[in-house]
């Protein structure tokens, strides 16, 4: 046999071996954390929040934890929302097409998303004590909104730039400021692209643990004010884990499990609601 | 009549015009986001930086936090070896593994493996931190260490790099993906032409004209796993020493961070060499981020999947 096929066999065994070192990684991890956390999965998990003796073994759940990570990231996504959005349709719809001020803003998102969740952490925290405030449910929303505002900008401007070109000459045509253009056409064409990106980011959000260890804080009572702390799953997972005593450490990982299940629901729905939305959209 | 059109058309007018008032004012306060960040971060941790040289602060061993010494080395040791070791880890996995997708792998395989990819992307990073203490550490301890014939509790720089170079293996591919396709069909075709084996052509064609793309890929995997906190942080070990072997503990930068939050107002300045620690973190990644995306606004591709 020709020596060119043996090298390209030898690398096609190799790729055949990546391929299935990664896949089977992916299933030992999920297996993993299944295996683990299936066994102290139960319904006083997800509707109590921590009684008395909670950290000793005793009864309660980790309600506390799930609503405050809703909350937070909710919160989170809906002021990322409010910047992302007219950023975007300014960058699509106002700016000049491949002016520097696109160029340089796109730039600026993109090294913003590579910043490192630990540093937006400690650029809230500084914030939080230059304002005066305990780690609170307030300063939880505000450091998610830094750390998902680039993933939510920089996916939502690479679907709103898909939106095509004729579209718009064809509003203006009829007559539309560039403002109705922008709010009636364009957001409508690209709705089912904003609304990925915004799972996308609330995705991001509410897995991340590091920008939270400063600003959120940690609490067994249920979120109630955006001045008190708030506990959040990522963090209930870590402080449990830690824990020596084995039926808390199980509910580590019954957390791990839940945490991980919401992350893959709003993957799944996101991947839904393209499909959904596509039908109403011109093409 | 004619009257109340000329009103609507000048409130759309207005409407328009302060629609992109507001617009304007909102990208320009986003983009000074990055300026903010670090400017905060430089001033907060003068008290630290401005005293002493920069060269000593980063070189000096000795960390004595209560007596005021503030030596970086034996994290930014910690960092370097994490991520050179889930680096040495990662890469020719995500480059065989995307080379394959894109050149040889039929429609459905593609297809059916991309949304896997995604999913290890979306694990958050404190149940990948969960599966390497439960997993990766003993394996280190029981296995590994003793057939290199050392000792080792497990929690070592071995096991960071390789829970890190699980974490930075979706990001890699996706952007090395978006690279090759980037690369044009013509160039495969003229070459096959000339008689070239497909393979030839990929390793002769396809990825000298991707290189620049793929060095790009693998400093933003870089620039990520440099940042990973609480995953790092479980399984490291965190013992603030220069480490000698990838079978010891070591301490990264961002765990540092993220360990002392409890103690930071206590002692004096220490809060200052934190968020010196955090400064050094954020002007290495932008230095990543910086040459990786300047690289990379040459090829066509887009930022979409990069977790």
């Amino acid at each position: 046999m020709d020596k060119r096929y043996i090298e390209e066999n030898i690398f096609k065994f190799l790729m055949a071996v990546s391929g299935l070192l990664i896949i089977s990684v992916l299933l030992l991890i999920l297996g993993t954390i299944a295996y683990k956390g299936l066994p102290y999965l139960s319904w006083e998990m997800v509707t109590q929040p921590p009684q008395n003796g909670y950290y000793l073994g005793k009864g309660g759940g980790i309600l506390n934890a799930i609503l405050g990570s809703l909350y937070l990231t909710g919160g989170a996504t809906v002021l990322a929302l409010l910047i992302s959005l007219p950023v975007t349709l300014y960058l699509n719809v106002y700016a000049k097409k491949d002016s520097v001020s696109v160029y340089v803003t796109r730039f600026v998102f993109d090294v913003l998303w590579g910043i490192p969740s630990i540093v937006y952490g400690a650029f809230g925290f500084t914030l939080m004590l230059f304002w005066g405030m305990q780690a609170s449910l307030f300063a939880g929303i505000i450091t998610v909104t830094f750390l998902i505002l680039p993933i939510m900008t920089r996916s939502m401007d690479e679907i709103i730039r898909m939106v095509p070109g004729p579209l718009l000459d064809a509003s203006y045509g009829l007559g539309a400021t560039r403002w109705e253009t922008a709010w009636k056409v364009v957001v409508r064409q690209a709705l089912p692209g904003i609304s990925t990106a915004v799972l996308m980011a609330f995705g991001r959000g509410i897995g991340d643990a590091a920008s939270l260890i400063f600003t959120a804080g940690f609490t067994d009572a249920l979120p109630s004010s955006l001045g008190r702390p708030a506990a959040t799953l990522p963090l209930a997972i870590f402080f449990q884990f830690s824990s020596p005593v084995p039926q808390v450490q199980g509910r580590a990982y019954a957390a791990a499990l839940i945490l991980t299940l919401i992350i893959l629901g709003v993957s799944f729905a996101s991947r839904f609601l393209t499909k959904r939305f596509t039908r109403h959209i011109v093409r | 009549m004619l009257s109340s059109f000329v009103t609507i058309y000048a409130r759309r007018l207005f409407v328009d015009r302060a629609a992109k008032r507001v617009l304007e004012l909102v990208v320009v306060c986003s983009g000074l986001i990055l300026l903010i960040i670090a400017g905060t971060l430089y001033f907060r941790s003068l008290p630290v930086h401005g005293q002493a040289h920069w060269g000593s602060l980063l070189m000096s061993r000795e960390w004595h936090p209560s007596r005021g010494q503030f030596g970086f080395l034996p994290f930014i040791a910690g960092t370097l070896w994490v991520t050179g070791v889930a680096m040495v880890l990662a890469v020719p996995v995500c480059l065989l593994m995307a080379i394959y997708l894109v050149e040889y792998a039929p429609r459905f395989l593609r297809e059916g493996i991309n949304p896997l990819i995604d999913i290890l992307a979306g694990i958050p990073s404190v149940v990948y931190g969960m599966w390497g203490v439960l997993v990766i550490v003993p394996f280190v301890k029981n296995y590994l260490a003793p057939w290199f014939g050392v000792s080792s509790s497990g929690y070592s720089i071995i096991a960071g790099g390789m829970v890190l170079a699980v974490m930075v293996v979706p990001g890699i591919i996706h952007i090395t993906m978006e690279v090759l396709k980037s690369v044009p069909q013509e160039l495969r075709d003229a070459s096959l032409a000339l008689g070239a084996t497909k393979w030839q052509t990929i390793k002769n064609v396809v990825t000298r004209r991707a290189m620049p793309g793929m060095v790009a890929a693998i400093v933003l995997g870089l620039s990520r796993a440099f940042g990973e906190t609480i995953a790092v942080l479980m399984v490291v070990g965190n013992v603030a020493r220069v480490p000698g072997s990838i079978f010891d503990p070591a301490y990264p930068l961002p765990a540092l961070i993220a360990n002392n939050y409890g103690e930071m107002l206590s002692i004096p300045m220490y809060d200052a060499a934190l968020l010196f620690a955090a400064l050094i973190l954020l002007l290495v990644v932008l230095y990543f981020n910086v040459v990786s995306r300047l690289i990379l606004s040459g090829t066509k591709w887009s930022s979409y999947y990069y977790g």
